[in-house]
C-alpha cells in the first residue's frame, strides 16, 4: 500500500489527497450537520454558486502548472460584469454582444499580461497585480454605482433552469420539488472537461506541466518555452472573461465589489485541489474538487451558526497555509530523498 | 573522411574575447566506438562539446558527419540533432514532473494529439531493449539518478542518433549505477553508436574506452588507442609535464617542513559531509602550508567544505590546539579562527552588488557583531590598507565588487579573511581564472603569512603551485583519501601515480 | 573639441542618471510641474482654526506629507523585506486592520463605546506592537524557513487578516470618545502641523540610527545580493529574512496606530486598503530593484511622498477614489517595463545603434 503512494505521479498524489478530503468533509458535514447536506439540492447550490470560481479557478491551475500565477481573475470579473450590464442595460443590447464583450476583455487581458509576462520577463505577481488593480479601478470609471440588470432576454437566461431528473426532493408541504442547475454549471463542467483533456491529450498540455517542471530543460527539449507561457496567460484571461460572464450570470447585477477576493479563493481552490505552486504538478479534476472542497467547508461554516462573515476567510486562509506548508514540506522531503 | 568513420572535425578554431578557447583542433570518431576526451579545466573540451552541439558556432573549421556530403553545418541544438548528434549533459536537462515516456518523446514532433498508447508502448520497447529498470509510465523524478540519465540516453537513442556525447554523465552516479550506465554505453557501442565520453575519472577511462584524445590548453595534444596510454602517462599529457622532466622542480622559496612534534592547531578525525565525501581525518600545524590534490571532482573541494562547515556536517570530531570544539556552520569555524576562501568565486565568493569595501569587512563584521558596526573611517581604513598591501587594481574603495576583473575580485575575498587575522586558511583554487601576475603574488602571499605562523590548506589543479608551495600533500581520487605525500615523494611523478592509481 | 565637451557632459548627466535618488525626485518634480501648471493654488497653504479651536495648517500639500506619512513608514519595512527576501509583503493592509483592531480592543475593553479608555494608549499600542510584530513572524517563517514565495506567502494573511480584525472586536465597530486618542492621527493642541508626520519624522530617524549603528543594513543587503555567499562568511541567512518581516510588523503597528487615530474609530474591510500597492510601488519608484539586494532607504521614502502626491492630484481632478487603482496601476506597468532587463537591454541597443548611425551620418 505505501509502495503504490510512493509510485503514484506527485499529480496523482495530491490529487488523491483533495478528493478523500472533500468525501470526508461531506459526509463529515451530513453526519454532523444532519439532512440538509442530504438532499441534492444542497450539492447543486453548492455548484450553482460556484460555477463561475471552478471556471476561474481552472484558468489559474493553468498558469500555476505552468510555473506562473494570475492574480487578476476576480478583478476581470468585476469588470465584465460591470461592462456586460452597462452595455445591456443602457445601451439595450443583445445577450449574445454582451458574451463577446466579455470574451474580447479576456483576450485583452491575456495579452498584455501574456507579454509582460513571457516576452518581458516580468514577474507574473506584480503584472497581475497591476492587472487586477487596473481592473477594480476600470470597473468604477465604467459605472460608479451597482445596478441590477433589466433586459429581458438575459434575464431569461438568467432563469434558466435545467432539470435533473430523479434528483428532487419533497419539501415541507409535501410538494415535490425538482432539483436543477444553472446554465453556469453547464458551462463550468464543459470547461473542466474540456481543460482536463487539453492538458492530458495534447501536446500544447503537455508543455504547460514540462514548462512548470523545468523550464530550462524544456527548452533543451525543444519547447518553445516563451510561447507556452504567453498562451497559459491567455489561456487564464480566457477564462477570467468566461467566468465572469457566468459570474454575471448567476447575479445579475454590475458592481465594482463583485467577486471581491475570488482571485484568492481561485487559487485557495487550485492549491487545495493539488496544484503546486512551485509549478508542473496539478490535475483540472483535482481543482474541480477543490473547490467543492472550499465551498462546502464554507457551508458547514455558515450552518454550523458561525454565519459571521469572518469566518469563512479565516478558514480558507487556514485550509491554504496548511496545504501550502504540506506542499513545501512534500518537495522539501522529494528533494532529499532524491538527492541520497 | 576515413572509412568507418561518423565523425570528423578539421582544424576547429573558437575564441572569446581575449581567449583562445580552440586552436586547430582535430577529433574523429569511428563507427561502434567509445571515444574518451580528456583534458584539465580550461582545456577547451566543453568549447569542443559545445560547438558540435551547436550551442556555439566555430570560428574556422569543418565538421564532416557520416551519410552527409561535404562539411555540415551547425548552428543550434535543434540543428545538431537532426543531424543525428544528441548530448546527454551532467545536469539532467529533463522534467521531473513528466513521465519517463513522456520526457522521451516531448518536443520532438508538431503533432497536436498525445497519443498516449503509441507513446507509452514504444518507450516501452525502448526501455525494454537497453535494459532500462524504469517503467514507461513512471515518473521520471521518482527514478534514480542513473536511471534518469539513462532514460536521457534513450531519449537520444530513439531519435536514432549516430554520435551520443556524454558529458560527465557518472560524477553523480554510485559505483553501481555507473557499471549500469557502462553496460548501456556497451550495448549501444554493438550497435555501431560512436560514443563521445567525457569524464574525470580516470578508473572508468580505462574501464570502457576504445581511445583518448588529450587536449590541453585548446589545443590537440594526441589521439591514442587506450592500451598505448598507461594511466601515469596520461596524467602527465593531460598536466603537459613530461614525466622524466618533472622529477623534481621544487624551487628555493618552497616551504621548510616543520615536524617539531608539537600539537597540530586543528585536527579533524572520521570528518564527512552531506556532499558525499568519505570519512576523513586531517590535521595541520602552525606555520604549515599542506593542501589536497586530485583531479576536478575528486572532492578536494568537499573535503574543505566539510571543514568549514559549509556543508552540514555528518560525522566527526574537531580539536583546535588539543581541546574539543565543534563545528556546525561556517560562522563557527570563523569564531575558531578559520578562514575560507571558496572554489567558485562568483556564487560562494562576492557579494556582486556590494562595493569593494563592503566585501572585505563583512566577514569581520560579522564576528564583531550585530550591533557594533565598523564606523566608516574604520571601513575605509581597513579597505586602503587591503587595497594597498594586495595591490588591488580598483577605481575607489565604492566600486561594486562585480565590475573587477577576476583576479582583484579573488584579491578583495583574500583581503577579506586577512583582514580576519585567522589561524588557519583556506584557499579553495585561489588562483583559478587570473593572470599569471597574480599567480605568481598569492602564491608569495602564501608562503610569506605561513613564515608568520598561519597555517594553511592550498589548492589548485595547477601542480606546479602547489609543489612550490605546500609541505605536505594530501591525494585525493573518487571523494577518497587515498595517499599523503611529503618530503623527498613530494615531485610531481609520485603525485601523478597516486592520483592515477591502480597501476604505477 | 566640441564631442569632447559634449562626452563630458553626458558623463555629467549619466553619473546623475545611476544615483538611484534621482529617479523618485525626477517624479517628484515632474508631478510638482504639472501641479503648478495646472492650478498653483495646489501649492497655498493657509493657516486656520479647526472645530477644536486649534491652529491647524491646511492645503493640498499638507495634505501630502500628512496622508503620507502612513505609507512612508510602511516603505522603510517593505524597503527591507524586498531587500532581504527579494519579495514583497502583500498582507500590510490586512495586518494594518488586525493591529488597529488590536488597539482598539484593548482601549475600549468589552464595552464598544466607552464613555473613558480602558486601558493606558501606550499599553494599547504595545500590545498591537506585538500582534503586528507575530503576524510578521508568520510571514517570515512562511518565507525564510519554508522557502514560500514571498507573495504567495503573505497571501495568506492577506486572505485571512481583515476577517482577524473583525474577529478580535466582534465584528463591532469601536469608537474611543477619549481626545487624546485622536491626537495621533490629527493635531497635537497648540501645534499647527499634524502629529502624523512627526510619527512618520521620528521612524525615519529611528531606521537612520539604526541603519547607522547596527549591520542590518549590510546583512539585508548581502542576503539579497547572494544567499550562498553570505551564509559561508557567517551569517545566517533565514534569521535575517524572518527579521526584516518581523522589523515590518513594526511599521505597520505604527501605520494602524495613525490610521484608527484618524478616525478614533475602524472600518475593517476599508483601512488601509490597497496600501500595500502604494508601498511596493514607493520601494519600485525609490529605484530599488524588486528582485532583492541593494537598497536606498531615503530613495524609498521619498517614493511614499510621490505616490502619495499622484494620489492627492488624482483626487483634486476629482477621479474618485474607487478608481485610482486603475491609474496606478499604468504606473506600475510602465515601471516595471522599462526597468525589465529584457527592455533596458533592447534600449540601450538601440541606442547605440542610434549613435552609431549619427556617427555614419556624419
Amino acid at each position: 500500500m505505501l509502495k503504490k503512494i510512493k509510485n503514484m505521479t506527485d499529480s496523482n498524489l495530491l490529487l488523491t489527497i483533495t478528493i478523500v478530503v472533500f468525501f470526508l468533509m461531506y459526509i463529515g458535514a451530513i453526519v454532523f450537520q444532519g439532512k440538509g447536506f442530504l438532499k441534492p439540492q444542497t450539492f447543486f447550490n453548492i455548484l450553482n454558486t460556484n460555477a463561475a470560481l471552478i471556471i476561474l479557478s481552472c484558468g489559474l491551475s493553468l498558469v500555476m502548472i505552468t510555473g506562473g500565477i494570475d492574480i487578476s481573475v476576480g478583478g476581470m470579473t468585476a469588470l465584465v460584469s460591470m461592462c456586460c450590464a452597462v452595455y445591456l442595460d443602457y445601451k439595450g443590447g443583445n445577450v449574445v454582444v454582451s458574451m463577446l464583450i466579455a470574451l474580447a476583455i479576456g483576450l485583452g487581458f491575456g495579452l498584455v499580461q501574456g507579454s509582460l509576462v513571457a516576452f518581458l520577463d516580468i514577474q507574473p505577481f506584480i503584472v497581475t497585480l497591476a492587472g487586477m488593480f487596473f481592473a477594480r479601478g476600470m470597473t468604477t470609471i465604467v459605472n460608479t454605482n451597482p445596478f441590477n440588470v433589466e433586459n429581458a432576454a438575459f434575464k431569461a437566461l438568467k432563469e434558466t433552469r435545467i432539470l435533473i431528473p430523479g434528483m428532487g426532493s419533497i419539501n415541507k408541504k409535501g410538494v415535490y420539488v425538482p432539483a436543477y442547475v444553472e446554465i453556469g454549471v453547464v458551462v463550468a463542467l464543459i470547461i473542466v472537461i474540456l481543460m482536463f483533456i487539453m492538458l492530458k491529450w495534447t501536446k500544447l498540455g503537455r508543455s504547460f506541466y514540462a514548462v512548470g517542471g523545468n523550464k530550462q530543460s524544456a527548452l533543451m527539449l525543444g519547447i518553445n518555452v516563451k510561447m507556452t507561457k504567453f498562451y497559459s496567460h491567455i489561456i487564464c484571461s480566457m477564462l477570467g472573461g468566461i467566468g465572469g460572464y457566468v459570474y454575471f450570470l448567476h447575479v445579475g447585477s454590475g458592481a465594482a465589489t463583485h467577486a471581491q477576493g475570488a482571485e484568492m479563493n481561485a487559487i485557495a481552490s487550485s492549491i487545495i485541489g493539488g496544484t503546486m505552486l512551485t509549478g508542473g504538478v496539478g490535475n483540472i479534476i483535482g481543482t474541480f474538487f477543490g473547490v467543492l472542497s472550499l465551498s462546502t467547508i464554507q457551508n458547514i461554516v455558515a450552518s454550523a451558526g458561525l454565519d459571521q462573515a469572518w469566518w469563512t476567510g479565516i478558514t480558507i486562509a487556514s485550509m491554504l497555509c496548511l496545504f501550502l506548508v504540506v506542499q513545501s514540506i512534500v518537495m522539501a522531503r522529494k528533494k532529499s530523498s532524491i538527492k541520497k | 573522411m576515413k572509412d568507418n568513420a561518423v565523425l570528423e572535425l578539421h582544424n576547429i578554431h573558437k575564441s572569446f574575447p581575449g581567449v583562445k578557447a580552440l586552436q586547430g583542433v582535430d577529433f574523429s570518431l569511428c563507427k561502434g566506438e567509445i571515444h574518451a576526451l580528456m583534458g584539465e579545466n580550461g582545456a577547451g573540451k566543453s568549447t569542443l562539446i559545445k560547438v558540435l552541439t551547436g550551442v556555439y558556432t566555430k570560428d574556422e573549421g569543418e565538421i564532416y558527419l557520416d551519410g552527409h556530403d561535404g562539411a555540415v553545418s551547425i548552428k543550434s541544438p535543434q540543428d545538431a540533432q537532426h543531424a543525428g548528434i544528441a548530448t546527454v549533459y551532467q545536469e539532467i536537462t529533463l522534467c521531473p514532473n513528466l513521465s519517463v515516456a513522456e520526457n522521451m518523446y516531448i518536443g520532438r514532433s508538431d503533432e497536436v494529439i498525445q497519443n498516449w498508447a503509441k507513446m507509452n508502448a514504444g518507450a516501452a520497447k525502448m526501455l525494454e531493449s537497453l535494459d532500462i529498470p524504469a517503467k514507461p509510465t513512471q515518473q521520471l523524478g521518482s527514478c534514480s539518478i542513473a536511471v534518469q540519465q539513462m532514460v536521457a540516453i534513450a531519449r537520444a537513442v530513439d531519435m536514432d542518433c549516430k554520435v551520443l556525447i556524454l558529458d560527465e554523465p557518472t560524477s553523480s552516479l554510485d559505483d553501481q549505477e555507473v557499471q549500469k550506465l557502462f553496460k548501456l554505453m556497451r550495448d549501444l557501442k554493438a550497435r555501431g553508436v560512436g560514443i563521445i565520453f567525457v569524464t574525470h575519472f580516470l578508473d572508468q577511462v580505462y574501464e570502457v574506452c576504445d581511445k583518448i584524445t588529450v587536449l590541453r590548453d585548446g589545443k590537440l595534444v594526441g589521439e591514442y588507442e587506450i592500451k598505448d596510454l598507461p594511466r601515469v602517462q596520461l596524467v602527465s599529457k593531460m598536466l603537459g609535464k613530461e614525466l622524466d622532466d618533472l622529477s623534481d622542480i621544487k624551487s628555493d622559496d618552497s616551504a621548510s617542513v616543520l615536524e617539531d612534534g608539537s600539537t597540530p592547531v586543528f585536527e579533524f578525525e572520521n570528518l564527512s559531509s552531506v556532499a558525499g565525501i568519505k570519512p576523513f581525518d586531517f590535521n595541520i600545524r602552525k606555520g604549515e602550508v599542506n593542501g589536497f590534490t586530485g583531479l576536478l571532482g575528486s572532492g578536494r573541494s568537499e573535503c574543505v567544505r566539510a571543514i568549514f562547515g559549509a556543508d552540514k556536517v555528518l560525522t566527526g570530531t574537531v580539536k583546535k590546539d588539543g581541546k574539543a570544539i565543534k563545528i556546525q556552520k561556517p560562522i563557527d569555524a570563523m569564531k575558531n579562527g578559520i578562514g575560507y576562501l571558496p572554489e567558485d568565486r562568483k556564487v560562494d565568493g562576492i557579494i556582486g552588488d556590494l562595493s569593494v569595501r563592503e566585501n572585505i569587512i563583512l566577514a569581520l563584521q560579522v564576528m564583531k557583531g550585530f550591533f557594533k558596526p565598523f564606523t566608516k573611517a574604520e571601513q575605509y581604513a581597513f579597505a586602503d590598507e587591503y587595497i594597498k598591501a594586495l595591490s588591488i587594481k580598483t577605481a575607489s574603495a565604492d566600486t561594486p565588487i562585480k565590475s573587477l576583473s577576476g583576479g582583484n575580485q579573488q584579491k578583495v575575498i583574500l583581503a577579506r579573511w586577512l583582514l580576519t587575522h585567522p589561524d588557519y586558511l583556506i584557499l579553495d583554487e585561489p588562483t583559478r581564472g587570473i593572470d599569471v601576475g597574480t599567480k605568481v603574488d598569492i602564491q608569495k602571499l602564501v608562503l610569506k603569512l605561513a613564515s608568520e605562523g598561519m597555517s594553511i590548506t592550498f589548492i589548485s589543479s595547477e601542480t606546479d603551485e602547489m609543489l612550490r608551495t605546500c609541505s605536505r600533500m594530501i591525494v585525493m581520487r573518487d571523494r577518497k583519501v587515498v595517499g599523503e605525500l611529503k618530503g623527498d615523494d613530494l615531485n610531481q611523478t609520485k603525485i601523478m601515480s597516486t592520483i592515477a592509481g591502480g597501476e604505477a | 573639441m566640441s564631442t569632447k565637451t559634449k562626452r563630458s557632459a553626458s558623463d555629467i548627466f549619466g553619473s546623475i542618471l545611476r544615483n538611484q535618488i534621482t529617479i523618485p525626485l525626477a517624479a517628484l518634480l515632474l508631478l510638482l510641474i504639472f501641479n503648478f501648471v495646472a492650478d498653483p493654488g495646489f501649492f497655498k497653504i493657509s493657516l486656520g482654526m479647526n472645530s477644536a479651536g486649534n491652529p491647524v495648517l491646511s492645503g493640498y500639500l499638507i495634505t501630502v506629507i500628512n496622508m503620507g506619512s502612513e505609507l512612508a513608514i510602511l516603505a522603510i519595512g517593505m524597503t527591507l523585506v524586498t531587500a532581504a527576501s527579494g519579495g514583497q509583503d502583500i498582507s500590510v493592509g490586512a495586518a494594518i486592520a488586525i493591529a488597529g483592531s488590536t488597539i482598539l480592543r484593548v482601549l475600549c475593553g468589552k464595552d464598544s463605546r466607552p464613555e473613558t479608555l480602558q486601558a493606558p494608549i501606550i499599553v494599547a499600542f504595545l500590545v498591537a506592537v506585538i500582534v503586528a510584530m507575530l503576524f510578521g513572524a508568520f510571514n517570515g517563517v512562511l518565507v525564510a524557513v519554508f522557502k514560500i514565495q514571498p507573495m504567495v506567502a503573505t497571501l495568506i494573511l492577506y486572505t485571512a487578516g481583515r476577517s482577524i480584525a473583525a474577529w478580535i472586536n466582534n465584528n463591532e465597530l469601536p469608537i474611543v470618545s477619549d481626545e487624546t486618542f485622536a491626537v495621533f492621527g490629527g493635531f497635537i493642541p497648540g501645534c499647527p502641523i499634524p502629529t502624523p508626520c512627526f510619527i512618520a519624522v521620528a521612524c525615519m530617524i529611528i531606521i537612520a540610527l539604526v541603519l547607522k549603528f547596527t549591520n542590518l543594513g549590510l546583512y539585508a543587503q548581502s542576503v539579497g545580493i547572494n544567499e550562498s555567499s553570505s551564509r559561508l562568511n557567517g551569517l545566517n541567512p533565514v534569521f535575517i529574512k524572518w527579521l526584516t518581516y518581523v522589523i515590518l510588523g513594526v511599521c505597520v503597528a505604527v501605520a494602524a496606530l495613525i490610521k484608527t487615530s484618524r478616525l478614533s474609530s475602524i472600518n475593517y474591510s476599508v483601512i488601509a486598503k490597497d496600501i500595500e500597492m502604494d508601498a511596493i510601488l514607493a520601494v519600485a519608484l525609490g529605484g530599488n530593484a524588486l528582485s532583492g539586494g541593494k537598497f536606498n532607504m531615503a530613495a524609498s521614502i521619498i517614493g511614499a511622498f510621490v505616490i502619495q502626491l499622484l494620489t492627492t492630484t488624482l483626487y483634486k481632478f476629482e477621479v474618485q477614489s474607487d478608481a485610482l487603482p486603475a491609474y496606478k496601476a499604468v504606473v506600475v506597468i510602465l515601471l516595471v517595463v522599462f526597468s525589465a532587463p529584457t527592455v533596458r537591454e533592447k534600449m540601450s541597443q538601440m541606442s547605440k545603434k542610434l549613435k552609431a548611425g549619427k556617427k555614419e551620418v556624419a
